[in-house]
């Protein structure tokens, strides 16, 4: 999940990371008020969950309670890539001497966290990484070791931080890597962290993306439950618990495990059609699941077939079974199922279903020709 | 004799060569399990996903010697006996392997515990755990318990067809007799590797469900390089999907270190791209995890690249049939 650029410095806030001064403003006048209270010069930042705020407009310097007025009325409302302005942060503008990157995430292949700090902040760091890989000083960190003030004091001199700014970097980011692992975080990045020129070291920006497996120990991150940008079919199978995501298609899938229904979309596209959705019912899918997946995709008016990809592991195919002949009964399905079940109790699901099979539910025998059947179907 | 694998950058690799280079001395050898394998679940009771699925496995024949439950020692569960931790199974039973299917928040405690109780092999099916509390349970072997192989988290498991079924694989859709070690880091995608090839008559040596998640304690080149010292796997089959840079380690291993052929699909080819908005990420594995720059990297390094898995699966068989 990831958090917009306020919720990121609120969350930092709670691991002791200094951030500027400022508030959240969803109209003009709160705005105004929240300039006023950070004091002037204030920055007017659109919060979207998308990068080049800067270039589109969306982030202002306003010297005064007129500007910041002008500056909160253009950005609100603004779209900035397809996501539209609700709200604002604003806060009071630091002078910079100095800009920096820092970051904490996991090394995937090498199975350890790993830090990473650069002197060349406030650029885009891919650019840094590939035009000057020396500049960012990467720093591994064994999770049972953790990090320690000292290894945080030579990483920021390996660096190269400037020499006032080391020491309070390095508090930072000791800091920082609390943030990142007590609080559960998938990436934690500043960029940039900046040195002010009375020799301060803070955060302006934020970018935190928190791992939702966590969420169980994590009860203070239900403020950050948004879906004010979701495609209101993903909205609906987020109601429903079920892993779905909005494409342009016709062909409706649902398949059970990740692999199987990136697969699905696979063939489906090889047989000459186009999926409407992704969606991933799991493992221990039941009848409610799969009454619910269906209900899902037919609500999407740009659905003309529907494909049902099923091999039963945890989920057992009888149970699947059972959900198609729930979900038929429960709602009346617009677009015709054609369905490739295999795997765990698959002959006890196929002898489920005998009785109900039509010209509006068909059984193919492998997933190819499922895919085949549904395409032609969508593009009768 | 020294390691034929090149010294790995994580540790994970360290304990794939000792045990593979120990695998080659026994006979009749699958990888990771065979007909020996002692397994205890983990987490059992009445209700649990583990009794469901280890009762399934011990029907298939595999040695389901026990279970544990911190609150039921002692009490015997539909022809399971029960310990109250992993310690005392193994002291009762011998038990070489572990099955873990408990709920999230107790699974990171449940493989060191196995660890601890000295398990050669713990497999973990356990999906949604979190990222750090995994990245801490798989240090945790890697420094104290070098011996010990965790398959999983997130993954279907492990089935040596006709020996040893762990996990949650249904043992009919596999079929013994090899010869093709089949490796996959997606759940249904793994049955559906299986399925393809016993349909058309093609056993299975081993096949191993790596799972997705972001640090497994198995990977890729682990298995390529125990599947490559099996006298009894003539070739593999590798399923891969997008995200990360697993594919892209495993085609440089593969192009350096196996001589069996090696037929792959990734899936994700038509996936959308996926909302990120760090960049950190991106960095480390100087991949965008494409499945284009995936099946490119396995092209080049000699392996059959397929478009869906029924194209792998055929793939597959005519490389089998030419074998004679």
């Amino acid at each position: 999940m990831d958090l917009y650029e306020y919720q990121g410095k609120q969350y930092f806030a709670r691991f002791g990371i200094p951030t500027s001064r400022g508030g959240v403003a969803d109209t003009v006048d709160e705005a105004v008020a929240q300039a006023d209270a950070a004091g002037y010069p204030v920055v007017v930042k659109a919060q979207v969950k998308v990068g080049g705020r800067g270039k589109a407009g969306g982030v202002k310097l306003a010297d005064n309670a007129d500007e910041a007025r002008l500056h909160a009325g253009n950005i609100l409302g603004l779209d900035i890539k397809g996501h539209v302005v609700k709200r604002l942060w604003i806060e009071h503008a630091s002078d910079i001497e100095k800009e920096y990157y820092a970051s904490f995430t996991l090394d995937r292949p090498n199975k350890l966290h790993l830090g990473m700090l650069s002197a060349e902040g406030g650029v885009e760091i891919e650019e840094v990484a590939v035009t000057n890989p020396d500049a960012i000083a990467m720093l591994h960190i064994n999770p049972l070791d953790g990090l320690d003030e000292e290894t945080a004091r030579e990483w920021v001199a390996r660096a190269n931080l400037d020499p006032e700014a080391r020491e309070q970097a390095a508090t930072l980011l000791v800091r920082l890597y609390h943030c990142y692992v007590e609080g559960d975080c998938d990436l934690a990045e500043i960029n940039p962290l900046i040195l002010t020129p009375e020799g301060k070291v803070h955060a302006l920006d934020a970018k935190v993306t928190l791992d939702e497996n966590a969420s169980y120990r994590h009860p203070e991150w239900e403020e950050y439950a948004d879906d004010s940008d979701v495609d209101p079919r993903e909205k609906m199978a987020k109601d429903r618990g079920l892993n779905y995501i909005g494409l342009s298609g016709s062909v409706g899938i649902i398949a059970n495990g990740a692999g199987l229904a990136m697969s699905t979309l696979d063939v489906v596209t090889q047989a000459g059609g186009e999926a409407a959705n992704f969606l991933d019912i799991g493992g221990g899918a039941n009848a409610d699941v799969m009454a619910a997946a269906l209900e899902v995709i037919n609500a999407d008016p740009a659905v003309r077939s529907i494909f049902v990809n099923i091999f039963g592991g945890i989920t057992r195919v009888d149970e699947v079974a059972n959900g198609i002949i729930e979900a038929m009964r429960r709602v009346k399905l617009s677009s015709p199922v054609v369905m490739r079940l295999d795997g765990t109790n698959a002959a006890e699901g196929r002898a489920l279903l005998a009785d109900h099979l039509s010209d509006r539910l068909i059984a193919e025998p492998t997933m190819l020709d499922a895919a085949r059947h549904a395409v032609a179907l969508a593009q009768a | 004799m020294p390691s034929p694998w090149p010294r790995p950058r994580s540790g994970s690799n360290r304990i794939s060569a000792q045990q593979t280079l120990k695998g080659t001395e026994e006979e009749n050898v699958s990888i990771f399990v065979d007909e020996t394998t002692k397994v205890v679940i983990q987490g059992i009771s009445p209700t649990s996903q583990g009794l469901y699925h280890g009762l399934r496995n011990k029907a298939y024949g595999t040695k389901v010697v026990g279970g544990t439950n911190p609150k039921r020692g002692g009490e015997v569960i539909e022809g399971i006996d029960v310990y109250s931790s992993v310690a005392e199974a193994v002291k009762e039973t011998g038990a070489t392997a572990s099955f873990i299917s408990v709920p999230p928040r107790g699974a990171a405690d449940a493989i060191v515990e196995a660890a601890e109780a000295g398990i050669a092999f713990i497999v973990c099916i356990t999906e949604g755990i979190p990222a750090q509390d995994e990245a801490l349970a798989y240090n945790r072997l890697v420094r104290d318990f070098p011996d010990t192989r965790l398959l999983g988290p997130n993954c279907p498991g492990i089935i040596s067809p006709g020996k040893c079924n762990i996990g949650i694989t249904s043992g009919d859709i596999a079929l013994a007799g090899g010869p093709v070690g089949i490796v996959s880091r997606s759940g249904t995608l793994t049955y559906q590797a299986l399925h393809e090839l016993s349909q058309q008559g093609i056993g299975q040596t081993t096949c191993v469900g790596i799972g997705g998640d972001p640090v497994p304690g198995t990977n890729f080149i682990d298995c390529l390089a125990a599947f490559e010292a099996d006298p009894e796997t003539k070739a593999v089959m590798m399923i891969g999907e997008i995200g990360g840079s697993e594919e892209e380690r495993a085609a440089e291993f593969i192009a350096n270190h196996v001589t069996k052929p090696v037929a792959a699909y990734v899936a994700g080819v038509t996936a959308p791209p996926g909302r990120k908005m760090g960049h950190a990420g991106a960095i480390i594995s100087g991949s965008q995890g494409t499945a284009q720059a995936k099946m490119e990297a396995l092209t080049a390094a000699g392996v059959f690249v397929t478009q869906n898995p029924t194209e792998c699966g055929e793939k597959m068989v005519s490389i089998v049939r030419a074998f004679g």
